[in-house]
């Protein structure tokens, strides 16, 4: 069986965002449950924050296959 | 695409795509060959166009059909983006690269699984790369027009910080407009889709070679295979809506922040 190392590492590199990821979407869906009329701005603040995560991950995937 | 895959793999057992199956040249070769990605890329074109002109046709006051779904598509893009994060006094010049932005990236990342053309455009990065250029000068330019030069590379900075920490403050920030924000939502876009479409390519090839190559065992943990590319391509649907609407969450984004009178 062959493949590559980098791919590991990616693997590593996606426990961070991950964690992270699911830290905003707890803090989101709190913040919702108790105060539900607020949900339209949450939203829009929890998928801001997502996506700064998940930035993290998607450099993780990219550099993966830069350094193959 | 999977048919040469599997040719190559019957001899030698099963390989993993990688990023070799993106580069799809079909005429010509080398830096100009015209590409698949880009006649799904001009696919897109003519089918927004032929859209958004079919929708508005005919306008009335109760809208038809078509004229509803443009207009939801359109008023989704003034309000919920444009409007609430840009602003009610700027964003009404902002809403047409909005809406382009939106629905380019819509139509070719729904492209990534429509049977015929299941082929992510944005899994190239000179797409998204195009894009964020439009992007990049947009913001610089409208945040230089409204407080000039130094007034816009100035208001970087929080005003009411201590005066030891205000340079390195603004050295990052500076960073943070010049480089890091146009590269992160490039590669956020690219990144998604091309380890999505990487991932259905993997799950579907790797289902059919288990039961076109594989022995009884490997034909039974076919079946779980081809169930989860299934559920992977109804994943991917969503992440193709979501990274749509967060690239043009990101742009709406760093326009306002240009725009914004104290940071």
């Amino acid at each position: 069986m062959t493949g590559s190392l980098a791919i590991v590492g990616y693997g590593l590199s996606a426990i961070g965002p991950g964690i992270g990821i699911g830290l905003i979407f707890a803090a989101y869906i709190n913040g919702v449950a108790r105060q539900p009329e607020a949900r339209g701005m949450l939203q829009s603040i929890a998928i801001l924050g997502f996506v700064l995560a998940e930035a993290l991950a998607i450099f993780g995937i990219a550099l993966a296959f830069v350094f193959q | 695409m999977s048919l040469p895959l599997l040719a190559a793999s019957a001899e030698h057992g099963y390989t993993a795509p990688d990023q070799s199956i993106f580069w799809q040249p079909l005429i010509g070769s080398g830096a100009f060959a015209i590409t698949r990605p880009a006649i799904v890329f001009a696919l897109s074109a003519v089918l927004i166009i032929a859209l958004l002109l079919a929708g508005t046709k005919k306008l009335a006051i109760v809208p038809g059909k078509k004229q509803m779904v443009v207009e939801a598509a359109y008023g989704f893009v003034r309000n919920t983006l444009a409007r609430d994060i840009i602003g009610s006094k700027d964003f009404r010049k902002f809403v047409p690269l909005l809406f382009t932005f939106f629905t380019v990236i819509l139509v070719n990342n729904l492209f990534g699984v429509i049977p015929p053309i299941q082929y992510p455009t944005m899994s190239r990065i000179a797409f998204p790369l195009a894009l964020t250029i439009f992007l990049y000068a947009t913001y610089h330019f409208v945040g230089i027009r409204r407080k000039g030069l130094g007034g816009y590379l100035g208001g970087l900075v929080p005003p009411g910080l201590p005066k030891l920490i205000v340079p390195l403050v603004w050295a990052l920030e500076f960073l943070s407009v010049m480089v890091i924000q146009p590269v992160t939502i490039t590669l956020r876009l690219f990144g998604n889709m091309f380890a999505g479409h990487l991932i259905l390519v993997l799950f579907i090839s790797g289902a059919e070679y288990m039961f076109i190559d594989g022995g009884l065992g490997l034909k039974i943990i076919g079946v779980p295979t081809i169930i989860m590319a299934f559920v992977l391509t109804l994943f991917e649907l969503f992440v193709e809506f979501l990274q749509a609407y967060v690239y043009t969450m990101l742009a709406a984004t760093f326009i306002a922040s240009a725009l914004a009178d104290e940071h």
